[in-house]
């Protein structure tokens, strides 16, 4: 075998906090090779990011490299001086990141930005360096590159933008690619148009790869070779094909398990004829466009544009779409946290469309919501116990202290939490145990309908699975129904009876999970489930 | 006992103060920041010198009728002094005829003195009280500097022995540490508290204090001022009025910038306007004219009402509360425009609408979920605010619109001073000592808002 590009040896990283020293790579070795995509996959703080940062040696304020080597083409980069390894990054080494909102700089237009890198590393100028910039757009598939040359970054869409972001890594024809999480950020259409721009970048420039990812779907779809890393460690490295046959390491498996998967939903029962819960009528949510010195209204967006469905008692109705479809604008509104503009929310056979007084009390009682960032969705500044208690102080104001107190412990225990984490401050839990309070909060004052927006996207997948797990449950002991906000159509597999897929503010399909998966009626549908990765099993039995 | 206004808001300021330490103490998520500021050195050092000028403010506004032997020779026994005359009565009476330079024992300005002899000559005349006990002042003075500053370092450094060796044994308690271990573990400055820097600091402060006060027993240690008195003394009364004109005007600014910042963020729409348009009003006219116009029609009202203001000090005091007052009234917009930007992005975070989702009211979320959350800009803008305001007193007394002419500041000295920076040779210890004092105020009070800023400001924060 030809000496690798890329050879990592014994990599350890530390991070000072306060005065102690938190190890966050410990002892990794693996190597990559000219022209071959390398995945490590890992969850969030297994130290992915980081490995790939201290080989570029662009760690954040507080990281160190401890030992090891990184040798690129048998150079040590480690060792080498400072105005050289700038030499190494953007040429050698080319680095795309997770989110193409806050990685290009927004008052320099997309043709200065490629330029810089072009004229830094090449020397181009002038009309060269025009061509050559309108070449690279071209070759990432930007429809219009001669006059995207000019734009600026806000003119463009995520994807766009990633698209934007690939342009400039590649503007240095480096050796080797290093993609981090390039497309966490995006849906899953413009997803998977990202992925195969890669890999067919890849093979006309001949360059390595080098991907960094959480997400085993997108692996298995362009990666060669897989490394898992967890806290720190690789534990399993492997060639792709055998890796996804059967992985070696319980972690993998564990890894694998985890995954939801669009298959979860076949053969579930759809129960018939139960009384509707909640029925939402010719739902329209508009946000008026402003113009002019009086600010005349002069036209609105249609954010959610005559929706209408109804969600049976116990089921879970699931709405699913691309960012910017109006899912999560249409479930707040219907809790009443965005004003609405039009149609009726019929609860329990109730009208409870923009109430106010004792019916928006009585409603509240009845309608909760869990948020998707279990970060800000808690206040910093308030102990768990606090947290849960808010609503019961707010509706039940009748309870005594220790009443309170009671039901909070039963809700933690409910949630799968102990008892003493009531005096403790969301900052000390980690996202999945933040997301548990926020269930539990939503449950101290006896919901029959929970509006989910997206409660797991921010979440690792095998914490994502124990989420999903504990909603399952307590819809099964307490009869809850829920209204489940996602863009994954894997998690909606998992918990979904009935699918509504929304597009621009409207729904064009709606039925039971398993025929809106397997036997889609619409064309958008249809390009939605085509793009989810690396569901190899789904389409085995489309084809069948 | 006597409390003048100032000095009653000082001190519920004050206590104000010690309540939310109890509280900040209770609570973790106070607790945290603040122990990242403890562990600052330069934080520490300066809190140590804030502590120092808050001591003598304090002295400086306990007031009271002074009895006979209190008062002392001279002075008007009508008037109420604070602990800090008592405590210094001696500088405080002891004044010249006019200026006489840091040191002196001769003054400044020739005088027809007349000899021993009956003749009648212009000469440097002997000061009544610098260095009137020397009979040589030719020869024996430098000696005698050296000889009383000496005793005083002296008895400073004993006194610091005394504190530190306290100081140690009441930490040393909340450590698990016996009294010498932990003594050396000071030394070698390996304490969480940067204790080893606190204690150089208060050994230097002490140095400082009882030097100064030793040799300002028989000398003027900055000299005197136009009227003979020690400048020193002045220097010392100016403490309380800087420190009350910072603080008294925060009491004033905070509550309306909190209110309206919060409010105009959270409601928008028209509350949002009429409080915009408010500050964006108020904003546009100039400070300083309507500090002006605001002091002028004071000094109106006072003239109108002379039975309502019947002693200077009353009077003086007024003034420097009306000032505290209008400097307030034109200094919260900043902090408001800020409180309300941060609240605009606070009330979309998603535990603000989980709370509107449970049905909690508006006014316990603003309580509960916006104030906390928006505390921290208070806190910085307040620290960093403290020291532009001192200054501020400064040019406005430079101007003539500040404090009370008889009220002694940092600005009145300096005012005073100016005209004779063209004297020759030149007047330089009142604008020198106001300097000094000013100086190291505002540095210390910045370097700890600093640490404040970088403790509680989360896009700093790991």
């Amino acid at each position: 075998m030809d000496t690798p590009l890329l050879s990592v040896e014994n990599l350890h990283v530390a991070f000072r906090q306060g005065v102690e020293q938190v190890s966050a790579v410990k002892g990794i070795s693996f190597d990559i090779h000219q022209g071959e995509t390398f995945a490590l996959v890992g969850e969030s703080g297994s130290g992915k990011s980081v490995t790939a940062l201290s080989v570029l040696r662009l760690l954040p304020l507080g990281g160190k490299i401890i030992a090891g080597t990184a040798k690129l083409d048998g150079v040590d980069l480690f060792n080498m001086p400072e105005y050289e390894m700038c030499d190494v990054r953007g040429r050698r080494i080319g680095i795309i990141f997770q989110d193409p909102m806050s990685s290009l700089n927004p008052v320099m237009t997309i043709g200065q930005q490629i330029g810089e890198v072009l004229r830094l590393h090449f020397g181009l100028n002038g009309a060269d360096l025009k061509s050559r910039a309108i070449e690279l757009l071209r070759q990432v598939g930007m429809p219009r590159p001669t006059q995207h040359f000019d734009e600026y970054p806000h003119q463009f869409s995520g994807g766009m933008r990633q698209r934007a972001m690939i342009a400039i890594a590649l503007a240095g024809e480096p050796d080797l690619l290093i993609a981090d999480e390039p497309t966490t950020a995006l849906d899953v259409t413009i997803q998977a148009q990202i992925l195969a721009l890669l890999k067919r970048l890849q093979q006309e420039t001949g360059m390595a790869l080098w991907l960094i990812t959480h997400d085993l779907g997108i692996v298995s779809t362009i990666a060669d070779r897989v490394a898992v890393m967890r806290t720190g460690e690789i534990v399993e490295a492997a060639d792709s094909g055998p890796f996804f046959e059967k992985p070696q390491h319980p972690y993998s498996q564990q890894l694998f398990d985890a995954r939801p998967s669009l298959t979860s939903c076949l053969g579930r029962k759809q129960s018939e004829n139960l009384p509707a819960l909640l029925e939402v009528q010719d739902f329209k949510v508009y946000y008026p466009i402003k113009k002019g010195l009086f600010q005349r209204v002069v036209d609105h967006v249609r954010a959610v544009d005559g929706v209408s469905f109804s969600l049976p008692q116990g089921q879970t109705l699931a709405l699913v779409g691309e960012s910017g479809c109006g899912k999560t604008t249409l479930g707040k509104a219907i809790l009443n946290l965005i004003a609405s503009s039009g149609g009726r929310v019929i609860f329990d056979g109730l009208d409870v469309t923009g109430s106010s007084g004792e019916a928006r009390r009585q409603r509240c009682k009845a309608m909760q919501i869990i948020f998707q960032d279990p970060f800000s969705s808690m206040n910093p500044r308030m102990v768990v116990g606090d947290i849960i208690e808010e609503g019961i102080r707010a509706l039940q104001p009748e309870l005594t202290e220790q009443q309170r107190r009671e039901r909070s412990e039963e809700l933690l225990e409910a949630v799968g939490m102990t008892k003493d984490v009531r005096l403790r401050y969301p900052h000390e839990f980690s996202g999945g145990q933040r997301q548990r309070i926020c269930i539990a909060r939503a449950l101290a004052v006896n919901p029959r309908l929970i509006v989910c927006d997206e409660p797991t996207s921010s979440l690792d997948v095998s914490v994502q699975k124990q989420i999903l797990n504990l909603l399952k449950d307590l819809r099964k002991r307490q009869g809850l129904s829920y209204l489940f906000i996602s863009h994954d159509l894997a998690v909606v597999a998992e918990l979904a009876d009935h699918v509504a897929v929304m597009r621009g503010g409207k729904i064009v399909e709606i039925g039971p999970v398993e025929q809106v998966l397997f036997k889609p009626s619409q064309d958008y549908t249809r390009k939605l489930l085509e793009a989810v990765p690396g569901d190899r099993q789904r389409r085995l039995i489309l084809q069948q | 006992m006597i409390f003048y206004w100032t000095d009653t808001l000082f001190f519920i300021l004050l206590l104000m103060l010690a309540a939310s330490v109890i509280r900040t103490r209770s609570k973790e998520h106070l607790r945290r920041p603040w122990r990242k500021v403890a562990r600052s050195k330069s934080a520490m050092v300066s809190l140590t010198v804030l502590i120092f000028y808050f001591g003598f403010a304090i002295l400086d506004s306990i007031h009271f009728h002074p009895t006979e032997s209190q008062a002392g020779e001279g002075s008007f026994k009508t008037e109420a002094i604070s602990l800090l005359d008592w405590w210094a009565n001696p500088l405080r009476q002891r004044t010249e005829k006019t200026y006489s330079a840091p040191f002196a024992s001769y003054g400044f300005a020739r005088e027809t003195v007349i000899g021993e002899d009956g003749v009648s000559r212009r000469s440097y005349p002997r000061l009544l009280y610098g260095g009137a006990h020397l009979a040589d002042p030719e020869h024996g003075k430098f000696l005698d500097i050296l000889q009383t500053g000496f005793k005083g370092f002296r008895d400073g450094f004993f006194a610091w022995l005394v504190l530190a060796a306290l100081l140690t044994l009441i930490t040393s308690k909340s450590s698990n540490l016996q009294f010498v271990p932990y003594a050396t573990e000071i030394v070698k400055g390996r304490t969480e508290i940067p204790w080893r820097a606190i204690l150089i600091t208060l050994l230097f402060l002490l140095l400082a204090s009882f030097g100064l006060g030793e040799l300002s027993l028989k000398y003027h240690v900055f000299g005197t001022d136009k009227v003979g008195e020690d400048v020193f003394f002045q220097s010392l009364k100016s403490i309380r009025t800087g420190l009350l004109i910072g603080t008294l005007t925060t009491f004033i600014t905070l509550p309306l910038a909190l209110a309206l910042g919060i409010l105009a963020g959270y409601f928008r729409g028209w509350v949002d306007d009429i409080i915009q348009y408010i500050y964006t009003t108020l904003n546009s006219i100039p400070g300083v004219l309507l500090i002006a116009a605001s002091m002028l029609l004071m000094q109106a009202y006072m003239a109108r009402h002379e039975d309502e203001f019947a002693s200077l000090a009353l009077r003086a005091d007024f003034r420097l509360l009306f000032l505290c007052l209008i400097l307030g009234l034109t200094s919260w917009t900043g902090l408001c425009r800020l409180l309300r930007a941060e609240t605009l992005k606070l009330r979309e975070m998603e535990y603000v609408q989980a709370a509107r989702a449970l049905g909690v009211h508006q006014s316990t979320i603003l309580l509960r979920h916006i104030m906390p959350n928006v505390f921290h800009l208070v806190l910085i803008s307040v620290a960093l605010d403290f020291s532009s305001l001192v200054l501020a007193e400064a040019v406005l007394s430079y101007v003539n619109i500040g404090v009370d002419p008889t009220t002694e500041s940092w600005g009145n000295m300096i005012n005073s001073a100016r005209l004779e920076m063209a004297r020759e040779p030149v007047v330089w210890w009142s604008l020198s000592a106001a300097f000094v004092f000013m100086f190291a105020l505002v540095l210390a009070a910045n370097l700890f808002a600093d640490a404040v800023r970088d403790a509680f400001d989360p896009r700093r924060a790991e």
